[in-house]
């Protein structure tokens, strides 16, 4: 899902840029220096999750898990993943350098709306109900970030439509699978470490 | 120290004695001038102007004695990602046709559009792989830091890097134990809810890590500041790689200029 460079309008590139700046800003204030710990081992968590090939049918596909890291990050997953996403360009070649911005909110984002609007509901009740949260939660995150990169390639021109059709219906089997990891992974963390999901001095961020 | 990150052949660049060595330059100026190409070569659209970009990079690969292969295949697979969408833009872009097939029309400047991406994002990507991603991950922090990079964030730059081999073995050996216990992915409810308790399982060990850091941090005198040692340099070789640098980046402009109206 990432954007290669050359291939959106200026326009949306520097709105990317522009909106990918404020979210930096936003996730650093709500992250004082004694949080920077957890938040950057959380970071290479999802770094290193992101590259566990799961697979479907005949092929695999790799994690992103969006979703979680805003359950897991709140505001904080805004910086922690465009971390990810600026070592993966300048070390793999992933993407490129003036798409940073439009990637990292295409990505970043719908993670931090996905935090802020299931994080009481997945903290809340038994371990499974948190899962099913966590669950819809993390599908709705991924087709939110399929949708902003359909949207950056519709913006861009209509020549970009049909691809920007076909990038979201391509990616539902993606959907499913990262919804139903994202459930059985906050079903473990319920068990085992219920404060990931609260704002306690020792759990999680926000 | 960071080997998922870090590729085999930073450490042994005593390949190649001609050429201006990459990873000897000053590491800032290395960021700034690949970020200079990037913008650039994105405002390019000339497909001159665009090969000699693609040149550019392929010729700064070459000269810098780095393995060619290894970097090439890394940008192989970065247009493995972007070719299907090239594919598409001939028959969705309306034009002059070239052919026909199966009742949809392919236009000409679809095809010069697709090449044009496909020419930018091979160019910078290359550019980026060969100027920036050759150098120690640690090294790009402390050179954004210099590059007054917003200090917070460098500092979860810094701590991202050094977590993620941490934290990759620490999965490896997870997968391992599934392994022995005789977990084999497929297709199936039981391999993602496997995967999904690994995952959890992984953020739960990192969580409590992260406080084990904290807490031995806070031992050694954690004030809230993390400071960086390294100090940079601007050189004699480093100015005239600059300028030669800068002079290609003219040139692409003018050709731009006086060749790109169409």
């Amino acid at each position: 899902m990432h954007i290669v460079d050359g291939a959106l309008s200026n326009p949306v590139v520097i709105g990317g840029a522009v909106a990918a700046v404020g979210g930096i800003a936003m996730g650093l204030r709500n992250l004082p220096l004694e949080r920077i710990p957890a938040a950057g081992v959380l970071s290479a968590s999802f770094f290193v999750a992101s590259l566990i090939h799961v697979p479907i049918g005949p092929s695999s596909v790799h994690l992103i898990l969006n979703g979680l890291a805003g359950l897991v990050l709140g505001w904080a997953a805004f910086p922690a993943l465009f971390v990810g996403l600026l070592l993966q360009a300048v070390f793999f070649g992933f993407g490129g350098l003036t798409v940073l911005g439009v990637n990292a909110v295409n990505i970043a984002l719908p993670a931090v709306l996905v935090g802020l609007a299931f994080r009481p509901m997945v903290a809340r009740g038994s371990p499974m109900q948190g899962a099913i949260w966590g669950g819809i939660g993390g599908g709705l995150a991924i087709a939110a970030t399929t949708l902003a990169v359909a949207l950056s390639l519709a913006l861009t021109g209509d020549e970009f439509l049909l691809a920007a059709k076909l990038v979201f219906f391509a990616h539902i089997p993606v959907m499913v699978i990262e919804a139903l990891l994202t459930g059985a992974a906050v079903m473990l963390a319920r068990r085992v470490k219920p404060e990931l999901f609260i704002n306690t001095p020792a759990g999680g961020l926000s | 120290m960071t080997h998922v990150l870090t590729p085999d052949h930073v450490t042994n660049h005593g390949l190649s004695a001609l050429g201006p060595k990459v990873t000897s330059l000053d590491p800032r100026l290395r960021i700034v001038l690949t970020a200079l190409f990037a913008i650039v070569t994105v405002a390019l659209s000339h497909l001159g102007a665009l090969t000699l970009a693609l040149l550019l990079s392929m010729t700064l690969l070459t000269v810098s004695g780095l393995p060619a292969r290894k970097t090439l295949k890394r940008m192989a697979m970065m247009d493995s990602f972007i070719i299907f969408m090239l594919v598409l833009l001939p028959f969705t872009m309306p034009g002059t046709p070239i052919f026909t097939l199966w009742g949809v029309e392919a236009s000409w400047e679809g095809l010069w559009r697709a090449v044009e991406i496909g020419l930018t994002a091979n160019a910078v990507i290359l550019m980026v792989l060969t100027l920036t991603g050759t150098m120690e991950p640690v090294t790009l922090g402390h050179a954004l830091h210099a590059l007054k990079t917003p200090e917070r964030l460098v500092h979860l730059i810094m701590f991202t890097i050094r977590y993620i081999d941490v934290l990759r073995e620490e999965y490896m050996r997870l997968r391992t134990s599934m392994k022995l216990r005789g977990f084999r992915p497929g297709t199936n409810w039981h391999t993602y809810r496997s995967f999904g308790y690994l995952v959890g399982m992984m953020l739960v060990r990192a969580m409590e890590r992260s406080e084990r850091i904290l807490a031995a941090m806070k031992c050694r005198g954690f004030s809230g500041r993390i400071i960086l040692l390294e100090e940079f340099r601007l050189r004699r070789s480093d100015i005239s790689f600059a300028v030669l640098f800068a002079l290609a980046l003219v040139a692409l402009v003018l050709i731009e200029v006086t060749h790109g109206a169409a």
